[in-house]
């Protein structure tokens, strides 16, 4: 058996010289200084830049005429799907906050009822791929084929659940079965010695959740929340399955009769991109506002 | 004599096969000070959280004031309140806590009025300038627009007893106020706890601050072991006390150099 190294390196060991400098040669204080180079990051932009090069010219020279994006970048059909297609984000995105509080607060509820149903929600939503529970939406009809509720509405389930109102239920529906697991864990972060202050000033249970947990668990879930905006975005494309026409299915409208398919695809891309960057300033802006006691134990 | 205001009637206390109070019997009167010593673990906090209910008795009960905190008794059967008439009765007993527990996402001025404003109803204005009086009184008015992030450790407790006396309690509980502090803070927070029993304050504070119990104390009980070994004036028990065991403990707290004389 060998011994075990000396848990000291030793003086002058290789690569690890030390400069001694005697008292007695200290030089004056107005010295200038060298900072230490990063040859590792030069190298890393002549490398990106190469690359930038290389797709530029595939780009270039590919078989895209980009005077068709161009000109297709502020049609109206796409501006107006791009509309639709914001508009079925915020609607899931707000639908999906709610439902994500609501029940991540039922899963942590006193009530053991109320806890069952939260886990057998985020059970089945969480589950289940979303694009399915579009369509199962989208088809509701075929199992409730009026939607009656006695005194207050009763019509056609096909007259209510229009492609929009399909994809909103879809993504938000989904979108509240993973935000209520997030709101539990937030709420769980929250310090124990928060809401026994909270208590022992008095306040109600519900007082607590409102003005001390949920305050604080906000900070906590806005990187989340931003995450979830920017998803939504994205899989709002997915409600061109069930005939919405939001901005990826009046792309493929468009392309199926001029047969510029990269071109319309680009056009998306473009929107998209310039839709979760507004998102993300949005996001930054939130956090800073919910960051501004800058946390911590109190 | 004044009358008790606090009586704990043979309050028991277990943790899972763990019996942490074995019966505790005390009686506090209007404008006493009385101070709780012993050693770690001898469950000081877990008879300061009973009193409040922040943890609830396995047997026994509390009372303050006229009224048996968490039950109703009807006909020698208690009957367990709302949660809204328990919290009414916990905003009675003002509770300072060793790590502060001041409300993170709110000023210093914010967690002073949070109180007032949501469970006595009160409105912000009459709120905020009861609240700069008490800030007054802890000597932090200037901060009140500060985080609690910006604090000192000792700012930060005198600003949690401003919260408390906010609620205008009948009795103060501390548990270990200064504990959590670096000692130069120390003295602040015990200098306002000082004033407060001056000004005639029900305090009931579980600390290892062997002068201020000394000086300020009207009394110390010493709990070893879920029960209360000891009990008297200061003097009388931390110059002799009959316990031996209590005697061995108050021999290792008081052969440590003081740390507050503040
Ligand atoms: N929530 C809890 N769950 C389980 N055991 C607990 C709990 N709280 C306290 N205990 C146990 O009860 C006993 C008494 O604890 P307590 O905190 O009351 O002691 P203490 O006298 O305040 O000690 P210290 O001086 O260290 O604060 C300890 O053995 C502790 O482990
Ligand atoms: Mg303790």
């Amino acid at each position: 058996m060998t011994k075990p190294a000396p848990l000291r390196p030793k003086p002058d060991g290789a690569g690890s010289s030390v400069q001694l400098l005697p008292l007695s040669e200290l030089p004056g204080p107005n010295l200038a200084m060298r900072k230490l180079p990063h040859p590792g990051r030069w190298l890393a932009a002549a490398v990106v830049v190469l690359l930038l090069a290389v797709l530029v010219r595939a780009f270039a020279l590919g078989n895209i005429r980009w005077e068709i994006v161009g000109e297709f970048l502020t049609a109206p059909v796409i501006i107006k799907g791009f509309g639709w297609t914001m508009l079925i984000t915020i609607a899931a995105l707000a639908l999906g906050v709610v439902l994500g509080f609501g029940f991540g607060m039922m899963r942590l509820s006193a009530n053991p009822v109320l806890r069952y149903v939260a886990w057998f929600y985020v059970w089945v939503f969480r589950g289940t791929p979303v694009l399915l529970q579009l369509l199962i939406w989208f088809n509701i009809a075929l199992i409730f084929p009026n939607l009656y509720i006695p005194g207050v509405v009763d019509v056609k389930m096909v007259v209510v659940m229009t492609p929009f109102v399909a994809a909103v239920l879809g993504l938000g529906v989904n979108e509240g079965s993973y935000l209520t697991e997030v709101v539990r864990g937030g709420i769980l972060s929250v310090d124990k010695g928060q809401v026994e202050a909270a208590h022992t000033l008095g306040m109600t249970p519900g007082q607590t959740m409102r003005r001390i947990i949920l305050p604080q668990t906000m900070r906590l879930i806005l990187p989340v929340l931003g995450n979830s905006a920017v998803g939504m975005l994205k899989f709002s494309s997915l409600a061109a399955t069930i005939a919405m026409t939001e901005m990826l299915n009046a792309a493929q409208r468009i392309y199926f009769i001029n047969g510029a398919v990269i071109e319309m695809l680009f056009v998306c891309a473009l929107w998209y991109l310039m839709g979760t960057s507004v998102l993300s300033v949005g996001q930054f802006y939130l956090e800073r506002h919910f960051g501004r006691s800058q946390g911590g134990r109190a | 004599m004044s009358a008790p205001i606090v009586k704990t009637v043979g309050l028991r206390k277990s943790f899972g096969p763990n019996e942490v109070l074995k019966g505790i019997d005390l009686e506090v009167t209007q404008g006493e000070v009385l101070c709780i010593l012993g050693p770690s673990g001898s469950g000081k906090s877990t008879l300061l959280r009973c009193i409040n209910h922040l943890e609830v008795p396995n047997g026994g009960y509390v009372w303050v004031d006229g009224q048996i905190i968490g039950y109703e008794l009807r006909k020698d059967v208690l009957h367990e309140l709302t949660v809204k008439r328990l919290r009414a009765q916990q905003s009675q007993l003002g509770m300072v806590f060793q790590h502060f527990n001041l409300f993170a996402h709110r000023s210093v001025l914010g967690n002073v009025i949070e109180g007032p404003m949501v469970v006595r109803g009160l409105s912000r204005a009459e709120a905020t300038e009861r609240a700069m009086a008490l800030l007054d009184l802890v000597g932090l008015a200037e901060k009140a627009e500060a985080w609690p992030a910006e604090l000192s450790g000792g700012q930060k407790q005198r600003v949690a007893i401003a919260r408390a006396l906010a609620m205008e309690p009948r009795v103060m509980l501390f548990d270990e106020p200064t504990s959590a502090l670096d000692p130069e803070l120390v003295g602040e927070v015990l200098e306002v706890m000082r004033r407060l029993a001056a000004s005639g304050t029900t305090m009931i504070v579980v600390t290892h601050e062997i002068g201020f119990a000394r000086e300020v104390a009207d009394r110390v009980v010493v709990m070893i072991d879920g029960e209360i070994r000891e009990t008297g004036p200061a003097e009388a028990v931390l110059a002799d006390p009959k316990d031996p065991r209590v005697r061995s403990f108050l021999g290792r707290v008081l052969a440590r150099p003081a740390e507050c004389d503040a």
